[in-house]
């Protein structure tokens, strides 16, 4: 039995390609040119050509590639890179339980961390570089220990291949940080003021953050575009994510999805499970983008508390000097320094306001953006079985009619394009069947993973505030006595 | 229309000034309020044992009005110019609750029953501490008169307690509030006026030096204060949003999200933290910068009895060169001469006991607060880690 996901399929163990890995091969083969330039159409300030139908994405991915062709040379998104037989199962875990999941995830020994960010060259062509390192036991990796240097257009060079290699069956591909104009310009201008050193932090840590949940996915953490981002030394320039970004590619994304939706597409949906799935998480986008919106009106209110207390604390130690009483004179000095010690209290609780739930919610925001997607992806599916099951009825009527016409040599031809697009319905239905079964599993082990990551994050958060809390009692008992002093 | 009844709370009442009502002789306090869309309505209650009431107990409706109205009687009285002149309580401000309302009721189709039920509640509580607020401010006023020996004596004091129908009549015409305006022209060229009098008394200079510098610095740090509470009062509405938001998740996807009570907890306790800072902290170096002005006021009378004085001896050295109205000029030379000594030695207990009167509220206002302060973070505490303890355990 080949190494797969689709175990249905592989009871035909004489195949010695089994559709999972035949279907990467189909997408894989096809110009890697052809994703970026659709993407490029879509993008404001693409510069490409536009001979691509901007609206079928996907349109070079339902090529044909005939099974028997011997020059099927799968090749990586690009650049020259090892090549990778279709044999290998390069891709996917063996067994896909939940069960097997569990195991995966205890025997998970990665770590990334993303630091050191150092300024290259001058101006307006300066960038961020970022060192990445990865520890880690598990055996697809070269070493133990990796260092590379990356920079920002390298993370979203990943996310977009990954993105055009998984998202169109159904997988949750964690998207890549936001571009920032405003803030690159800063770093660019080469301000050392400290809101584009807050700039620099929160986005070394968005770019962890990626990371980390990218591998997280079990089928992400093999893929060898991954494995070169983390173990290469050099990693050929990412082309075309001038204007693409993680919300640019699912923006493509979604926009397809529209296309579809205005093709006004009643699916049949005969699954409940996927009715409901996708509600739940319309209601969840909604109620997580409140939710952010308020914690960030939280970080900034708390910032402003702050900078008021520090302020507060100026002013009670220069009533304390004018104060002629000398004990209520001591007394309000030392209120202005327990107002001081408050005040950076605020300040170390809004950066965990920040760092811990409002950077989380944003995250948030953008996978359910992606889930969202890939439930899109999956009426794509549908629709195409759709029409090519339409195709198929034409391509019968068609050679009905050439019988009666008595025309032979049109009618061979059509026998062939029946055959052909018999493939293609059967091909459609695999396809959409194993796109839900792919969402299926993807939506569950997202749940999963949200619902851990929430609750660590809340719990450090409370740990947060605790700490807050247990600061001030200590201040406060320490200037009980002092207003007590008071005589 | 709100009304409120002050019984349980005696304590609110004196946060801001020492214990005012111990003279049995005349007690006076606000049991009741009314509020009429803008005009509040104060129930006076006093009772007495003076024989100079006509009752030993009654009570009397007041505007905010009558109070100022007397307040600017007090001013004017030549008599008291050198006492330290209550400060008027300040007009009741119901801006920042009607502020809150008009959002709420805007924002009413886009939130969800229980946001909009939450922050009514919200709405009604803050209006309850401005209203609360505005009563003890114009209870404390009353109670500094009525404690005072020379006040509490005042013609005017005793018509304001006692007349038993509407004071608008008796209240400022239009000429006389013309009259305050004018007065308050006047003031800051008394500020000029002390500052350049040449004090001779080494007590009134140091006061002198001390109340200019310390009313502006009383001043910035009431500002400050404001805003350190207002900016607290943001926060603790952010988490109120946020607990309605998480809320709202935690009842469509009932894992992880349930535990989210200890952050609707947290909003209340910052909430309580802001009130009680705002009434501790803000309202006491409030109700001081204002009675620091009266004190300069006092100051200013004094150095304008001073200036008199030094006319009248200007007058009178004329006078006797010219050998005219010598007789005269001499009379006006003592008079003033006994208005200022007058004023001086009154001045001088007023100012003494002012400071001691500050120092103590100062002190008591402090102390709450911080074992407040200390209260409220333990309770957080305590909630907080409650609620980790549940979040680990699951």
């Amino acid at each position: 039995v080949c190494a797969c996901v689709r175990e249905s399929v592989c009871e035909r163990e004489r195949e010695s390609v089994c559709e999972c890995v035949r279907e990467g091969v189909l997408f894989l083969s096809q110009s890697p040119e052809a994703a970026c330039l659709s993407a490029e159409d879509i993008s404001p300030s693409s510069n490409g050509p536009r001979d691509d139908d901007p609206d079928d994405l996907f349109a070079e991915a339902t090529e044909e590639v005939s099974l028997d062709s011997p020059e099927r040379q799968p090749i990586l998104s690009d650049g020259p890179s090892p090549a990778i037989t279709p044999v290998t199962p390069v891709m996917i875990s063996p067994r896909v339980d939940d069960e097997d999941e569990e195991e995966n995830r205890d025997t998970f020994d990665i770590q990334i961390s993303v630091s050191d960010p150092e300024k290259v060259g001058d101006g307006m062509n300066a960038y961020m570089v970022y060192k990445v390192t990865t520890k880690t036991s598990l055996s697809i990796f070269s070493r133990d220990e990796v260092c590379v240097k990356r920079r920002f257009s390298d993370f979203l060079g990943l996310y977009s291949k990954l993105a055009s290699k998984y998202m169109h069956m159904g997988y949750i591909v964690p998207p890549a940080p936001e571009k920032s104009i405003v803030g690159m310009t800063k770093v660019k201008v080469g301000k050392e003021d400290l809101s584009s050193v807050e700039f620099v932090e929160k986005r070394r840590s968005a770019l962890e953050r990626y990371l980390l949940r990218t591998v997280k996915h079990p089928a992400l953490l093999k893929d060898p575009d991954v494995l070169q981002f983390l173990e290469s030394s050099e990693l050929p320039r990412a082309v075309s994510t001038q204007a693409l970004s993680g919300a640019g590619i699912l923006r493509m994304v979604n926009k397809a999805a529209d296309a579809v939706n205005k093709m006004t597409i009643k699916m049949n949906e005969s699954d409940a499970w996927f009715e409901e799935k996708q509600q739940q998480f319309e209601n969840l986008d909604v109620q997580l983008r409140k939710l952010h919106a308020s914690v960030e009106s939280l970080v900034c209110h708390r910032k402003e508390l702050s900078v008021n207390t520090a302020s507060f604390a100026k002013s009670a130690a220069m009533l304390g000097n004018s104060e002629d009483h000398t004990a209520l004179s001591r007394a309000l000095s030392q209120l202005a320094e327990v107002e001081e010690k408050i005040d950076q209290l605020h300040q170390d609780q809004s950066y965990a306001d920040f760092y811990l739930i409002s950077e989380l919610l944003g995250d948030y925001v953008r996978l359910i953006t992606a889930v969202k997607g890939v439930f899109d992806q999956r009426m794509k599916a549908w629709a195409k079985w759709q029409d090519a099951q339409v195709m198929l009825q034409r391509k019968r009527e068609a050679e009905a009619k050439l019988q009666y016409a008595n025309k032979p040599d049109k009618l061979q031809q059509a026998t062939d394009e029946i055959r052909e697009w018999e493939g293609k319905v059967q091909q459609g239905e695999r396809d959409f069947e194993q796109i839900s079964k792919n969402i299926r599993r993807e939506v569950g082990r997202f749940e999963k993973d949200r619902v851990k990551d929430f609750r660590v994050v809340i719990i450090k958060y409370l740990e947060s505030l605790v700490h807050t809390q247990q600061q001030l009692i200590k201040y406060w008992e320490a200037f009980l006595p002092e207003a007590k002093a008071i005589a | 229309m709100t009304s409120i009844s002050e019984d349980s709370d005696k304590e609110k009442v004196r946060s801001v000034s020492v214990d005012l009502n111990n003279d049995a002789s005349l007690v006076i306090d606000i049991p009741d309020a009314l509020c009429e869309r803008d005009k509040v309505k104060f129930t006076i209650h006093i009772k007495t044992t003076l024989s100079s009431f006509q009752k030993s107990e009654f009570s009397v409706p007041r505007q905010h009005e009558d109070f100022i109205w007397l307040h600017d009687t007090i001013v004017e009285t030549e008599e008291y110019a050198g006492l330290i002149i209550p400060p008027a309580p300040p007009k009741p401000d119901f801006e920042g609750p009607r502020e809150k309302m008009h959002k709420l009721g805007e924002g009413e189709s886009s939130m969800t029953k229980e946001e909009y039920a939450k922050m009514k509640q919200e709405l009604e509580a803050e209006y309850l501490a401005v209203f609360k607020k505005t009563v003890q401010v114009h209870e404390v006023f009353l109670q500094r008169l009525s404690s005072h020996p020379m006040f509490r004596k005042d013609r005017n004091f005793q018509i304001f307690l006692e007349y038993d129908q509407d004071l608008t009549v008796r209240r400022k015409n239009a000429k006389e509030m013309f009259g305050g305006f004018f007065k308050n022209m006047v003031k800051s060229a008394d500020e000029v006026l002390i500052s350049g009098v040449k004090e001779v008394d080494e007590f009134f200079e140091q006061e002198k030096i001390f109340l200019l510098d310390y009313s502006s610095k009383i001043k910035d740090a009431t500002a400050k204060a404001e805003k350190m509470t207002r900016s607290h009062k943001n926060v603790a509405d952010d988490y109120n949003h946020i607990s309605g938001a998480m809320n709202s998740i935690a009842a469509d996807n009932n894992t992880a999200f349930k535990k989210t009570i200890s952050v609707c907890v947290l909003q209340k306790l910052e909430d309580r933290v802001a009130s009680d800072q705002e009434l501790k902290l803000t309202e006491l170096l409030r109700y001081y910068t204002r009675d620091i002005q009266a004190a300069k006021d006092l100051l200013y009378r004094r150095a304008r009895a001073l200036a008199d004085y030094e006319n009248s001896n200007k007058t009178l050295d004329k006078a006797r060169l010219k050998g005219k109205d010598i007789a005269q000029a001499e009379e006006n030379q003592k008079q003033c001469l006994r208005k200022f000594d007058k004023l001086s030695e009154s001045g001088k207990k007023e100012l003494t006991s002012f400071k001691a009167r500050r120092v103590v509220a100062f002190r008591k206002n402090l102390i709450e607060m911080t074992e407040l302060e200390i209260k409220h973070a333990k309770n957080s505490m305590s909630l907080l880690q409650g609620s980790i303890e549940i979040l680990n355990s699951n």
